[in-house]
């Protein structure tokens, strides 16, 4: 019982610090929603107007390729996500402040769930601000409320699964500076699937990586639940993907974070 | 009969090494309750190996070892809710303020909000840090850093309090309200266990003090009973000729010379028969002295004396 009320008071406590870190150094949560924003614009203004034509949208091109193009654009902001949870994971393992928790009577998951929820909420709001701005300039999704609920379902899942990826790696990682370029190969996975151009429209043997990397199946998810085109299996793969890559991070950091943590 | 007095911290054939480089090798270490206890030793003798394994930080290879009444290994979380510990290195958040971090300790403690502002509010006051309380620790100097390490470690009022070199990096008016706020503790019925480069720390605070030397305790006891230790104190001489030190070195109980600054150490207790003795001695050798200067034994000198590399033994 005074476990689960130390676990819980502990988290939350370890949850306030994470806050207060974004707050002093904003310059991480800027960089979380500034990538996605700037490369929505980049595609929609620069080549929207081309590849709209090329994917065979209906009347503009332009007005057609934001539809297309946003649900791959909103998980490029795990990227930035990703980044700078590493990057702060692997930056306060070498702090001596850390050796100071450890030898306090404290729930010890906590110095990580801290970690896990602040930057679960700083990315699905990143996310919620990055759809807001595609809806600012023409994006015009058909979901009704459940599909929205159903999104942000997906969303969170995702998230999950990509932060506990973060802490592992920020934990594997010698330092900060390591920690930063360890999450790069995620930035090019929406491009390299279905979430900028069909994946139809790529040589075989880039389609084959394309269509069986575990963005395409969530963008297609995504795609089907706000524009209404068909999911099929996608819905099922997303879920497998996302708890799978889930519970696989959970352990390597748990494993990680305990031998790190008595040398 | 009186009992004994109970024991904070006891351990029994602590071992740890590192790799094939036998750091501890099998220590014994008693602290009562309620006493300060000083671990001395020269660069690399182990002391923060010490104080990391006592305070559940890094696990002994071998030893029996209990503090606060628990067993190390098989009840460390009772171990961490009694003790308070601050390293040899700074371990504060920098991104925090100065408030913050002592807030953040207090709730990790689970003490009420009232009880954790008041305990910061008092901390901040102790260690002369009001002024900075609201600026984040990264912009505080390397003794402000160290006053808040130290402050930290003392939320929630823990019974036994680890420092490891508590006052590096400290001016003289901080070093010496730490040693006034260690006393209070004491005064309290906390123990403290603290390791220190400043002998005269060791000797002002202590009431047992430990010697440590490649991993091996080479002498312990109260300061006094150290000292007792190493024979003597000595002179020092100074000349102002080579002849005049020559002709002093070969008629005196030399301890050490130095050439290029016409130095001589003797052997000499400093009471005023032996004085007497060694300057009517000169004397009848025409050996005019410049400068002398009296050493009663200090803890630096049973340091010197008692520890040192394996070839200078
Ligand atoms: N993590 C480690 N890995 C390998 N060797 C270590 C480690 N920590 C300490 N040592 C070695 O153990 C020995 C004792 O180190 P320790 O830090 O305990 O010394 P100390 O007495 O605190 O020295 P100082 O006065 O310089 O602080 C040193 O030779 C050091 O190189
Ligand atoms: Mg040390």
């Amino acid at each position: 019982m005074s476990t689960l009320r130390y676990a819980v008071s502990d988290s939350s406590t370890m949850l306030r610090r994470q806050f207060l870190h974004m707050l002093r150094y904003p310059s991480m949560s800027l960089f979380i929603v500034g990538i996605p924003i700037v490369f929505l614009l980049l595609f929609v203004y620069v080549f929207g107007g081309t590849l709209g034509n090329g994917i065979g949208g209906t009347g503009d091109g332009r007005a057609a390729y934001v539809n297309y193009v946003t649900p791959g654009v909103v998980l490029l902001t795990v990227v930035g996500a990703a980044t700078a949870t590493a990057v702060s994971v692997a930056m306060d393992m070498t702090e001596g402040i850390i050796a100071r928790f450890r030898t306090m009577a404290i729930f010890r998951p906590s110095i990580l769930t801290g970690h896990v929820i602040g930057s679960m909420v700083t990315t699905l709001l990143g996310m919620a601000l990055v759809i807001g701005v595609a809806l600012l300039i023409g994006f015009r999704p058909t979901a009704n409320v459940v599909e929205w609920f159903a999104v942000a379902g997906v969303l969170t899942l995702l998230v999950l699964a990509v932060t506990w990826l973060s802490v592992a790696l920020g934990l594997a990682a010698k330092g900060a500076e390591s920690a930063s370029n360890m999450p790069m190969p995620l930035m090019l996975l929406p491009f390299l699937g279905s979430g900028f151009v069909p994946t139809e429209s790529m040589p075989t043997w880039l389609r084959w990586f394309a269509e069986y990397q575990p963005f395409t199946p969530i963008i297609e998810t995504l795609r089907g639940l706000l524009m209404g085109t068909p999911i099929g299996d996608s819905a099922w793969q997303t879920v497998g993907w996302c708890v799978g890559g889930t519970v696989v991070c959970f352990f390597w950091s748990r494993s990680l974070f305990n031998k790190r943590s008595d040398r | 009969m009186i009992s004994p007095p109970p024991m904070a911290i006891t351990a029994t054939g602590l071992r740890k090494s590192y790799g094939d480089q036998v750091v501890l090798d099998g220590i014994d270490l008693r602290v009562a309750e309620g006493t300060i206890f000083a671990l001395l030793g020269p660069n690399g003798a182990g002391k923060t190996t010490a104080v990391q394994i006592l305070s559940t930080l890094i696990r002994a290879e071998a030893g029996q070892l209990e503090v606060a009444g628990h067993d190390l290994t098989r009840e460390p979380d009772a171990v961490r809710a009694a003790i308070g510990v601050t390293g040899q290195f700074a371990a504060v958040d920098n991104f925090l303020t100065g408030e913050e971090n002592l807030r953040l300790m207090a709730n990790l403690h689970h003490l009420d909000r009232a009880e954790g502002k008041r305990q910061a509010a008092g901390l901040l006051e102790q260690f002369d840090l009001v002024d900075a309380a609201r600026k984040p620790a990264a912009t505080y100097s390397g003794g402000m850093r160290r006053r808040l390490d130290l402050a930290m470690g003392l939320v929630g009022q823990p019974r036994i309090i680890f420092l490891d070199e508590p006052t590096t990096g400290l001016d003289p008016r901080s070093r010496r309200t730490m040693w006034q706020i260690i006393r209070e503790l004491v005064a309290g019925g906390v123990t403290i266990f603290l390791t220190t480069q400043y002998l005269e720390e060791a000797d002002q605070l202590a009431d047992r003090i430990a010697l440590l030397d490649h991993g091996k305790l080479v002498a312990e006891g109260t300061a006094d009973e150290l000292k007792r230790m190493v024979p003597g104190g000595h002179v020092s001489l100074r000349f102002g000729d080579p002849w005049a030190l020559d002709t002093a070195a070969r008629v005196l109980d030399t301890l050490s010379r130095d050439d290029d600054e016409l130095l001589l150490s003797v052997r000499n207790d400093g009471r005023v028969k032996s004085l007497r003795d060694l300057l009517d001695r000169l004397d009848a050798n025409a050996v005019e002295v410049d400068e002398l200067s009296i050493h009663t034994p200090d803890l630096d000198d049973v340091f010197l004396a008692l520890t040192g590399t394996e070839s200078e033994r």
